[in-house]
């Protein structure tokens, strides 16, 4: 049995946090908070370097920026110059980063390489490990950029999320706007093309359209890296590339579960195998856990059939939502699945989500929870 | 032309806690990029990318509001970085 300990990194409204386990995952010590005051939206361990730690953050009077540590979040140190667009041209939309929203590593063999998203959706490159970030102007700047991200976003505001890197080809890329869609790269983000084939926008008058489509995650198979799942606002996909067309695969979700979510979590072994966590998308979209009964669903056969994973979770009366880059896996045998929810907790499982435990609870807001090893 | 700014304290981890400090320039903007080199990334945190002040930001010069960072600073002028919020 291949235990795995770690620490997992909770980004919340008012502050960012640790925990991390002992070598069984059974006891979970809670440090922080880091940062205590600062809107953090998202903690990203570098997989090529875990002792890097990037951080977004911002506070309710300040701007956007990106903090670093060098030393597993002991110590930080801010950005030199933090992700913001260019100065706009006379008569220009006059675009100004509100929020670092997402942060990604980059590839393998492009050490000191991380990508940024943003609201309003924007896209940021250092090559420098985080210390200077550029604006992409193959997507910022693109013809088409104020029609595929038009503005018209979610309550929150319009974000870019989701910059997936290709492992074999660190040119590849994809990436995600709520609202605008999936896009794709395969030069560096030089250039960007729609990749919204089968997707359904049902919020909007023409559900046919090539982009508007409002994904909320999208992740991309480690091992087999054309296989890509998504969670959208309206389903959950998978596509096989070169495929151009999604697949919904959240048809087989139970029809009173329904497929509508944030989060998606892969297996890092097996990309057969993925774990949503559903929300009641109905009516007004109070994008709680359906019946205030939250639960896990888990595919082993790419989207043919969920099972339900509600062992230890709450049987009733727990209206909780878990956001988008709240749910991850430690890639340790068994796999540990562990989510956050807007109201503070973190839950976990060690043996793949067949039973649940609260391991850390009065937290604020919860919007990120990663792993880092 | 030099200056005292007072320094709202969401801003206190740029100047090692001090609430205020010394700085010159003839103008608001002036007196910011002074800030900024002595406090870098302070800047940014109050004045974005097209600079524009940010939205929970006031600057004032002694007790007139600046809602531009042209607005002119005299000798002696303080300037107030000021930090408004609401909500839990």
């Amino acid at each position: 049995m291949c235990l795995m300990a770690g620490t997992l990194w909770i980004a919340t409204r008012k502050g960012a946090f640790a925990l991390r386990a002992d070598a069984r995952r059974k006891i979970w010590k809670l440090s922080g908070p880091q940062f205590l005051g600062h809107v953090i939206h998202h903690i990203v361990a570098d997989p090529r370097d875990p002792k890097i730690v990037l951080v977004a953050a911002k506070t309710g009077h300040l701007g956007p920026t990106v903090f670093r540590s060098v030393d597993r979040g002991r110590t930080w140190k801010e950005a030199a110059q933090p992700p913001a667009f260019r100065k706009a041209a006379a008569g220009e939309d006059a675009r100004a980063v509100q929020a670092v929203f997402w942060l990604t590593a980059g590839h393998t063999s492009e050490r000191g390489t991380w990508y940024a998203g943003s609201s309003p959706a924007g896209l940021f490159r250092s090559e420098d490990g985080g210390v200077k970030w550029e604006p992409v102007a193959g997507f910022n700047d693109h013809p088409m950029r104020a029609k595929w991200a038009s503005g018209l976003g979610t309550p929150g505001g319009e974000l870019l999320h989701s910059v997936l890197v290709d492992p074999r080809d660190a040119r590849h890329l994809y990436m995600g706007i709520s609202v605008g869609g999936i896009f794709e790269s395969i030069d560096a983000g030089r250039n960007w093309e729609p990749l919204n084939e089968g997707v359904a926008a049902t919020f909007l008058p023409d559900d046919t359209i090539a982009y508007g489509h409002d994904p909320h995650l999208i992740v991309q198979h480690p091992l087999q890296p054309d296989r890509l799942y998504h969670q959208n606002h309206c389903g959950i996909y998978r596509i096989d590339r070169p495929a151009r067309r999604w697949v919904r695969i959240g048809k087989a979700m139970p029809k009173k579960i329904g497929d509508i979510g944030f989060p998606i979590v892969l297996d890092p072994a097996d990309p057969e195998i993925a774990w949503v966590w559903p929300m009641d998308g109905s009516t007004v979209w109070p994008r709680t856990a359906p019946g205030g009964k939250p639960a896990v669903y888990v595919t082993r056969n790419a989207g043919r059939s969920w099972q339900r994973l509600d062992t230890g979770l709450p049987r009733s009366q727990a209206w909780l939502t878990v956001l988008r880059q709240a749910m991850c896996t430690d890639g340790g045998k068994p796999r540990g699945i562990f989510f956050g929810t807007t109201n503070g907790e973190v839950w976990g499982s060690i043996n793949a989500g067949e039973s649940w435990r609260r391991i850390a609870g009065n937290l604020p807001q919860i919007f990120s929870v990663t792993y880092g090893p | 032309m030099a200056c005292t700014v007072r320094i709202a304290s969401p801003l206190r981890s740029y100047t090692n806690g001090a609430a205020a400090t010394d700085a010159s320039g003839a103008t608001v903007a002036e007196v910011l990029a002074d800030l900024e080199r002595r406090f870098p990334g302070m800047r940014f945190r109050m004045i974005d990318e097209q600079d524009r002040i940010r939205q929970h930001i006031r600057l004032f010069v002694n007790t007139q509001a600046a809602s531009e960072l042209s607005a002119p600073v005299r000798a002696g002028d303080v300037v107030h970085l000021i930090c408004a919020l609401s909500g839990g």
